[in-house]
């Protein structure tokens, strides 16, 4: 499956076909999971995310992720909350800092309505929504050049996951993104190529609007019509 | 158990079949009221009017419903656009019956006159197109669907002959222009059946394969 750089592709398929454990691979995060072993390669323009001397840390950093349920550091003020993963990678300077704060914020589509509470609040005195773009903030803060996102809106209400799905609308202008979704008509809203995976093989990858008006395999066919899964 | 989704489909469907059995008995009104002169058939035709008409609120109206309350996709969406396209031309033919048969009771008020045009044989295969293309659809048959397509270019001919031949007949007989210009009109409105009956064959081809076939192309989209 080759992403297109710039665009958003999403990755639907029922409960289980692996769509989340699939996405997870392609920056490594199934490595925190015991045991867990991955097989073939995924390549980030230059980068071979498996080969030998590939650091899981430089994978990560740049291709970031945004998890189901937003989980904000709930001690730390928001301001920390972007500032973390800089920190992590070495950055202590506090005027660049502030900058790639306020330009995180701003790309997530948060900066105005925290500006003024940077460091008063915690990440977790912020609403569901608020929270989930501090997150999408977080992952941004270190300039990666991928954006995964696994069901980013699925604890979110209406107008929270339309704020969510307008801002990955804008980010595709400077990120690539994979969103995972249970919600059908958020990739059809959201994105511009869908794979559909079943019991863990992609099945049919191909631009949204042709998976959702006629798509060639009849198990996505299936799917998509509420046939089954 | 179906579901409450596939129930709306059916009904869908069953509402569609309804409407295109009124445009067909329109359509048999109307050529059964030139072939006898009797107006009461064309009496019959504009009262059925309403009915048409009804049915196809109806049915945009449950086509809307399904469309906001499900959000179909793919084969499903297909099938609701088809529907809500050949409902719009089911209307049509209805609306193009009136037209016959009020030309048929301008026509009877005069004296019957002979022209060499054989309008009931126009009807009959414009009245087949409308039955196939219905039958493809109830079917969901693309290849009955083509074979509407074809027929369309057999009646497209035959009004040409009948606009050459009552032209040539107002010419050589001008008292029979009133006569032969209501022929010529009916001559039309059975030809725009016919392409009506093309355009729901168009979308039962899109609805069961997902191909434009419009405008003689077959566009898949990519």
């Amino acid at each position: 499956m080759s992403v297109p750089a710039n665009h958003v592709t999403a990755v639907i398929g029922p409960s289980g076909c692996g769509k989340s454990t699939y996405v997870r691979c392609l920056n490594r995060m199934h490595e925190t999971i015991p045991d867990a072993h991955a097989e073939g390669e995924v390549k980030v323009g230059d980068m071979e995310v498996y080969a030998d001397g590939t650091d899981p840390v430089d994978v990560r950093r740049k291709i970031g992720m945004v998890f189901q349920k937003p989980n904000p550091f709930p001690t730390m003020s928001i301001y920390d909350n972007v500032a973390a993963g800089l920190r992590l990678n070495g950055l202590h300077n506090r005027k660049q800092m502030d900058e790639l704060v306020e330009r995180s914020l701003e790309l997530a589509a948060l900066w105005d309505e925290v500006k003024d509470m940077l460091h008063k609040q915690s990440g977790a005195s912020l609403s569901g929504g608020q929270q989930q773009r501090l997150c999408i903030a977080r992952a941004l803060a270190v300039e990666p050049d991928v954006l995964l996102m696994d069901e980013p809106c699925s604890a979110l209400d209406p107008i929270s996951t339309s704020k969510i799905e307008e801002l990955i609308f804008q980010l595709k202008q400077h990120y690539t993104v994979v969103i995972v979704t249970h919600n059908m008509q958020q990739a059809a809203r959201v994105a511009e190529f869908t794979g559909f995976f079943l019991m863990g093989s992609l099945i049919e990858f191909d631009k949204t609007e042709k998976i959702f008006t006629t798509p060639a395999d009849k198990r996505t066919e299936d799917y998509i019509t509420g046939r089954f899964g | 158990m179906r579901s409450r989704f596939q129930q709306g489909l059916d009904e869908l469907r069953d509402r569609l079949l309804r409407i295109g059995g009124l445009a067909e008995q329109a359509i048999d009104r109307a050529t059964e009221a030139y072939r006898t002169r009797d107006a009461k058939f064309c009496q019959m035709v504009f009262s059925g009017e309403n009915a048409i008409n009804q049915a196809e609120r109806d049915i945009d109206e449950l086509a809307i419903d399904l469309l906001a309350m499900q959000q179909p996709m793919a084969i499903d969406l297909r099938f609701i656009m088809a529907v809500i396209k050949i409902n719009a031309d089911l209307e049509r033919v209805g609306d193009q019956a009136v037209n016959i048969a009020q030309r048929v009771l301008d026509l009877v008020s005069e004296p019957e006159v002979e022209l060499p045009v054989d309008i009931p044989k126009m009807a009959t295969s414009v009245s087949t197109m409308v039955q196939r293309a219905l039958e493809s659809f109830l079917d969901g048959h693309a290849e009955v669907a083509e074979s509407v397509l074809q027929m369309d270019n057999v009646v497209d001919r035959m009004k040409d002959e009948a606009f050459v031949v009552l032209v040539q007949k107002m010419q050589s007989d001008p008292q029979l222009t009133r006569a032969a210009l209501n022929v010529l009109l009916i001559a039309r409105n059975l030809e725009r059946i016919a392409d009506h009956a093309t355009n729901i064959a168009e979308d039962v081809i899109f609805w069961v394969r997902g191909a434009d076939v419009r405008h003689g192309g077959a566009h898949y989209p990519i």
